[in-house]
């Protein structure tokens, strides 16, 4: 049952990449405070990406020609990895090194390729996912965003929502409705390249309730575009939305999305000098949780390095991913609170009460947990 | 994957029956299937080469632990090879293990089969005949488990591996929940497909849906976790042997009590096979430290060290060295 999903290991020319990566991470990180470093790859710093990029850490799994590393899936896994666990500031790069510069590669024509790519690599590009709508949440399939074909090429009318990072953003990818009606479901659906910077397109921030505004509402009101605005072919949206969502839920960032707050909480036991059996039950079964996951997304990574699209697997490991990333903070605020007399450090509490507070997205960006067990379940044959 | 694992699994295929593991559970006598077992040579896959064995690396065994599982072989295969592996001069005959001290009775799975018993007891490895051990049931219907207890061992044992028997035991259990579970999920999708209630196949509902796909997630981390213990050698490192029956044990229950959800009262019945797959995934379980005993020693381990989580997990469960 899902033998592809097997044990892989990390083979040593990428893993070689380790020193170096980390140098760079530890660096910009060194006078983040820790409540800072656990917003993960939520942390934006466009100057922190363009060393990235310059210090060829990004676009590795793109070839040399479009200015990418010409490596793989394995290399990105030990550079993104080394980032997380520091809580390196990723958002800037993030979602354009992961998902839009291979889905360009993938299904881009050659312009596009020669046009977006390089600038990615270098980490100058800021894209964002333009999934999500008011109506369209779960039920992707019903998105309401048009674009009407004209003589210079598309015509954007509609609404995005809950699009991460689009208010410091300079591209959209978006999933919209070319031909036919909310009826004809996955068909007539296409991708388009939106300029953030377009007339017609207005972005307003939405704050959370961490205080951070990482995500936006994306107006789009008469916006003209260019004929190779469009990505591949005009109603293949679905299937390339399918193969960039591989892309979205396979990485190491399903698994470490509260890894800081874990290292700051051992560090507070180390230093409280806590060895009672509930204490090292509950580090000992996280260690091992998360000793598994790294296998499980390694496992997803060698099916990404064959070429492959692994759909079924990437949602069985962010499912079981976000989840393990959601108990750390209820049971780290649980195991604090049992021992009131022993002081919590400032940056450590924040630390908890800003994972507490997110961690519900975890399990809701990138597809519900209930969507992805839907399609566990369509691998198991049951749908 | 092992090219060793067709042949086995063709060997096991002919000779473990549902029927055959209903008639040992029953009459506690394994000669027939262990005989053909032995034969087959499989027994010596972790002997080195140098003394006459396969010499395999664990990580080529362990799918055979697995296909094990799957089929709830009822004899001490997997700790035979163990045994052998570990033993220069192990008798021929079915090896149960157990960690015990003197005078402590322990609770030892396949007790009941087992010609013999390597003990680890805690100053050193003890193959001792189990004619000289005081031997009794459990009382569980159908276990071939027994409760042993051993007055004195004689000095001087052999070296026991770092980690002591236990690690290379906790990786064995692991493995035959991995593979348990894996058959236990398949057994489970099919059933869901085929029962109807309502008009439509039970699989077709959500609820049930979600369940299975959490039984999947399990079932899938076990075997990873299983595939983890056995990545790092034989005798497996301690760090790695915690994850891996940390993980399975904590899968075993899960995914057997889904199985048995999903199946209805059917499921619960001594005639329908699925009591003999869920019976071992408690029993090994609980068998050689369950989740909470291994979730301490590597607790401790953790703990012991100042390094970030991803770098110890890297460094002490996966053996990375950079």
């Amino acid at each position: 049952m899902f033998d592809t999903l097997t044990l892989a290991a990390l083979p040593a020319e990428d893993d070689a990449l380790r020193p170096a990566v980390r140098e760079l991470a530890e660096s910009a990180t060194a006078d983040m405070p820790t409540d800072v470093r656990a917003r993960s790859w939520m942390g934006f710093d466009r100057a922190f990406s363009r060393r990235l990029g310059a210090a060829g850490f990004l676009g590795l799994t793109l070839p040399p020609q479009y200015g990418g590393g010409g490596r793989g899936a394995f290399a990105r896994f030990v550079v993104v990895e080394e980032l997380l666990a520091v809580g390196a500031p990723v958002a800037a790069h993030w979602i354009a090194d992961r998902q839009s510069a291979p889905l360009i590669l993938n299904f881009g024509n050659e312009a596009q390729r020669r046009a977006y790519i390089p600038p990615i690599c270098r980490g100058e590009l800021v894209f964002c996912i333009g999934m999500s709508e008011p109506g369209a949440g779960s039920d992707l399939a019903s998105v309401r965003t048009r674009a009407e074909a004209t003589a210079t090429g598309w015509r954007v009318n509609g609404q995005k929502i809950w699009t991460s990072n689009a208010v410091h953003g300079d591209y959209m990818i978006a999933l919209v409705r070319t031909s036919g009606t909310v009826d004809d479901r996955h068909a007539g659906l296409s991708q388009l390249i939106i300029d953030l910077k377009a007339p017609g397109v207005s972005v307003r921030p939405i704050s959370d309730l961490t205080g951070d505004a990482h995500f936006a509402e994306v107006f789009f009101d008469n916006v003209d575009l260019p004929h190779d605005a469009l990505i591949g072919e005009a109603g293949d949206g679905w299937k390339q939305v399918t193969a960039e969502l591989a892309f979205e839920r396979s990485g190491p960032e399903r698994i470490y999305s509260s890894v800081i707050l874990l290292d700051a909480w051992i560090t507070h036991l180390r230093t409280a000098v806590r060895d009672d059996v509930a204490t090292l039950d509950l580090v000992g079964e996280f260690t091992a949780r998360l000793a598994t996951l790294r296998a499980m997304s390694l496992a997803c990574t060698a099916r990404l390095a064959r070429g492959e699209s692994p759909v079924v697997e990437a949602s069985l490991v962010k499912d079981l991913g976000t989840g393990f990333e959601q108990e750390l903070p209820d049971a780290i605020g649980r195991d604090l609170a049992a021992h009131p007399d022993q002081p919590v450090d400032a940056e450590l509490y924040r630390a908890l009460l800003y994972v507490t507070h997110i961690a519900p997205s975890f399990s809701l960006r990138g597809g519900t947990r209930e969507i992805l067990r839907g399609i566990i379940a369509r691998g198991l044959g049951l749908r | 994957m092992s090219e060793f694992l067709a042949p086995f699994e063709h060997m096991l295929e002919q000779i473990v029956t549902p029927a055959a593991v209903r008639a040992i559970e029953s009459s506690g006598d394994g000669s027939a299937m262990w005989g053909a077992i032995a034969e087959s040579g499989f027994l010596d896959a972790l002997v080195p080469e140098e003394r006459g064995g396969a010499g395999l690396p664990l990580t080529e065994v362990q799918p055979l632990w697995m296909a094990l599982g799957r089929r709830a072989v009822p004899l001490p295969v997997g700790e035979t090879m163990i045994a052998r592996g570990l033993c220069g001069d192990a008798p021929a005959g079915p090896i149960a293990l157990a960690t015990a001290r003197a005078g402590q009775e322990v609770v030892v799975p396949s007790g009941r089969i087992a010609a013999y018993l390597l003990i680890d007891g805690g100053d050193g490895l003890h193959l001792v005949d189990t004619a000289s051990i005081a031997t009794t049931p459990t009382g569980v219907v159908g276990d071939l488990s027994a409760r042993m207890r051993w007055d004195s061992l004689p000095s001087g044992g052999r070296a026991p591996p770092v980690g002591g028997l236990r690690s290379s035991a906790a990786v064995l259990r692991a493995s035959l929940i991995a593979g348990a579970a894996e058959r236990l999920t398949e057994m489970t999708a099919a059933y869901a497909g085929e029962r109807l209630q309502f008009g439509k196949p039970i699989g077709r509902q959500q609820a049930l849906q979600q369940q299975m796909a959490v039984m999947a997630e399990e079932t899938v981390a076990a075997r990873l976790a299983s595939q983890l213990g056995a990545a790092s050698g034989f005798p497996p490192r301690p760090e790695a042997a915690a994850t891996a029956k940390s993980v399975a044990s904590r899968a075993a229950a899960r995914v057997a009590a889904t199985a048995h959800a999903v199946h209805g009262a059917i499921g619960i019945s001594a005639e329908y096979d699925l009591q003999l797959l869920t019976r071992r995934l408690h029993e090994w379980r609980l068998a050689d430290g369950g989740e909470a005993y291994w979730n301490r020693q590597l607790g401790a381990a953790r703990l012991a060290s100042e390094v970030r989580s991803v770098d110890y997990v890297r460094t002490a469960i996966f053996a990375e060295t950079r």
